[in-house]
């Protein structure tokens, strides 16, 4: 095992994959003697060349568009949108035609690329370079979506994706970039479609995604000090969801939190909710709450901007109120 | 006429532009008779370009489509009964009846796919250049767009990714003077489209789009060029669309004076009065004319004939299965 950030297994996942196939590069913004707006692609230059490791012009949708044809006539394209709140800039690459084209065509295709994308606030960059849009994605057929929470899963879930002959859009927190982990030393995978049961317990079950595993731990912590034992699960993947995983636990703690820092309306927790409301409805003791950012843009003032979004306090006030139900 | 352009050759444009043509005749028909269901916009006038940009192409070079892609795909060497079937809506169909019109799409033939987006096909296209580029062989893209799709940002950013990347792209424009029932005039202040090569560096020509021996000469020297490393060109084909936009259009927005001349422009009576003048048989060209017809009767009764696709095919295709193979 080595202690690597998130950041690092990031960048070792590349490199791997970049060694094992000759089909794998990297386009993208800034990415080549910059190392990538958030340095995860620093020093590939050197050591895989221009050609595999290639900076584009700031045009996200010919990035895209590139990316997705590339990926349809053999190649392994890993693009970089610098920031997620850049992904309206290229949608119908993804949208119109890589989630689609292997379907209009019969299956005469398939797009295995990998978009990877910065996300999430706490860092006072506002409005435009703060959103969490894993919900409009997860809404469109014939994409999958990886959100690590740890160093482990990033490296693990980007192998995963890089291998996989589907369109991948791997959502990076900003504010984990920094954080450390144990990564085995030698190669792993994470498969996609399998939830990860980060905290065992008995009395309520917290859907948390990307750093809202963190701030749920934490919750944890502190319901377990109320007597309180909560179950943390981190999906890892959105699409493919693992909604087993989900329902079984939630049969045995009857009670379920979804938390994510995506905007409350129509976020991910609102179908999770409604899966978890159908398929176990007869174990719940309690309505399902969601934690999530209030419906608002992401505020530039760093109080306002806590006040937006949720955190391990919200979490543990969710947890209570489920506690108290029915009381 | 075109004395460089060899016999057999020249003999083949008339053959191609005849099976657009009548496929194209042959589908409207069909589509007013309500037994071919969605949209339906169809590639009449226009042959020349199709024809004359892919005879230059090998079946490694790819190609992206557009709304109006019939003609692109019969160029680029599809079959009459798999592209009626799929327009059909028919399982025997080159998409198995799941894309369509606008979508129907032979990637063996290096054909990228039809696209209902305009200038979707402008991005896509340099992916394709760049894996021939990235894999060291000779294989070109050629994207083929409308006016309208000049407008599009997608269009500004492929010409520069490509000009910056040295592509070997060739984007072919087929201006036929409206985008959709916009006049031309009215959607932008230039009259050639070939003007917006210069602002990313790359070679541009103006060609008579109804027109395909220049057509052919024109495309030739982009495609030579692009295999040898000399990046992307853009070609812009003046062309004339007969039809409405799509088959529910009247096309009550054209001066109808427009309308009453527009065989004047007609590619195929063009390029026929050049065979003939050459020493080309008018019983050559009946012979094609009539393989044409059996061809397209053949294709009808296909596409007629066969199944509906199997009700699991609306669940299948969503996304591709891991193997170890890929």
């Amino acid at each position: 095992m080595a202690l690597l950030t998130y950041r690092e297994a990031i960048r070792q996942a590349l490199q791997e994959e970049l060694h094992h196939d000759e089909r794998v590069f990297l386009l993208g913004e800034d990415i080549a003697e910059f190392g990538g707006s958030m340095k995860v692609t620093l020093g590939l230059l050197d050591e895989f060349g221009p050609r595999r490791i290639r900076n584009t012009p700031i045009s996200e949708m010919a990035i895209l568009g590139a990316t997705v044809g590339s990926a349809a006539t053999g190649l392994r394209p890993i693009a970089e949108i610098m920031y997620s709140d850049f992904f309206p800039m290229a949608m119908d690459p993804i949208i119109n035609q890589a989630a689609k084209m292997r379907y209009m065509f019969g299956g005469k295709l398939s797009i295995p690329l990998v978009i990877r994308a910065p996300m999430g606030g706490r860092r006072s960059a506002a409005a435009q370079h703060s959103q969490c849009l894993e919900a409009w994605f997860m809404h469109i057929p014939g994409i999958m979506i990886a959100m690590p929470s740890s160093p482990y899963d990033a490296k693990g879930l980007l192998k995963s994706a890089v291998r996989s002959p589907n369109p991948v859009i791997f959502f990076e927190n900003k504010m984990l970039y920094n954080e450390k982990g144990e990564v085995p030393e030698e190669p792993y995978f994470v498969p996609f479609g399998q939830a990860n049961i980060v905290r065992v317990g008995e009395d309520v079950t917290i859907v948390a995604l990307s750093d809202m595993v963190q701030f749920s731990l934490k919750a944890a912590d502190q319901l377990a000090s109320q007597g309180i034992s909560a179950e943390v699960i981190d999906p890892r993947t959105l699409a493919p969801l693992d909604v087993a995983t989900l329902v079984q636990s939630v049969q045995k703690t009857g009670r379920l939190v979804v938390a994510h820092e995506a905007n409350l309306t129509c976020g991910v927790g609102a179908e999770i909710a409604s899966q978890i409301a159908y398929q176990a409805f007869d174990y719940l003791l309690a309505p399902v709450e969601r934690v999530a950012a209030k419906d608002s843009p992401v505020p530039f003032n760093p109080r306002l901007e806590k006040e937006v979004l949720p955190d391990d306090k919200d979490v543990v006030a969710a947890v209570s109120r489920l506690m108290a139900y029915g009381n | 006429m075109y004395e460089e352009i060899p016999d057999d050759i020249a003999v083949n444009f008339y053959g191609t532009m005849v099976r657009i043509r009548e496929f194209e005749l042959a589908v409207a028909d069909l589509f007013a008779r309500g037994m071919i269901p969605g949209f339906m916009h169809t590639y009449v006038g226009e042959e020349a370009v199709a024809t004359g940009v892919c005879a230059n192409l090998r079946i490694e070079d790819k190609i992206t489509s557009t709304h109006r892609g019939h003609g692109h795909l019969i160029a680029k060497g599809g079959q009459f009964d798999l592209m009626m079937a799929e327009l059909f809506s028919k399982g025997t169909g080159y998409n198995k009846g799941k894309g369509g019109s606008m979508h129907i799409a032979e990637p063996d033939l290096g054909h990228l796919g039809a696209n209902a987006i305009v200038g979707a096909g402008l991005a896509l296209i340099n992916g394709a250049s760049l894996t021939a580029q990235y894999l060291g062989t000779d294989h070109v893209g050629v994207c083929f767009f409308g006016d309208g799709a000049s407008n599009e940002g997608i269009f500004h950013e492929s010409l520069n990714l490509a000009s910056v990347w040295n592509l070997p792209t060739i984007f072919v424009c087929e201006n036929n003077g409206y985008g959709e029932s916009t006049p031309q005039r009215q959607h932008q202040k230039i009259t050639d489209i070939a003007v917006r090569g210069a602002a990313y560096d790359i070679p541009a020509e103006i060609i008579d789009g109804d027109d395909v021996g220049a057509v052919y000469l024109a495309t030739k020297a982009a495609v030579e060029r692009a295999r040898k490393g000399g990046g992307p060109t853009l070609l812009e084909c003046k062309t004339h669309r007969w039809r409405g936009h799509h088959e529910a259009d009247v096309q009550d927005y054209r001066p109808s004076e427009e309308l009453k001349n527009i065989e004047h422009f007609d590619p195929i009576i063009r390029w026929r009065g050049v065979l003939l003048e050459r020493g080309v048989s008018k019983e050559t060209l009946e012979a094609i004319d009539a393989r044409v017809t059996l061809e397209l009767d053949e294709a009808i009764k296909f596409a007629k004939s066969s199944p509906e696709p199997d009700l699991s095919e609306a669940l299948t295709d969503i996304i591709t299965p891991q193997t170890e193979e890929n």
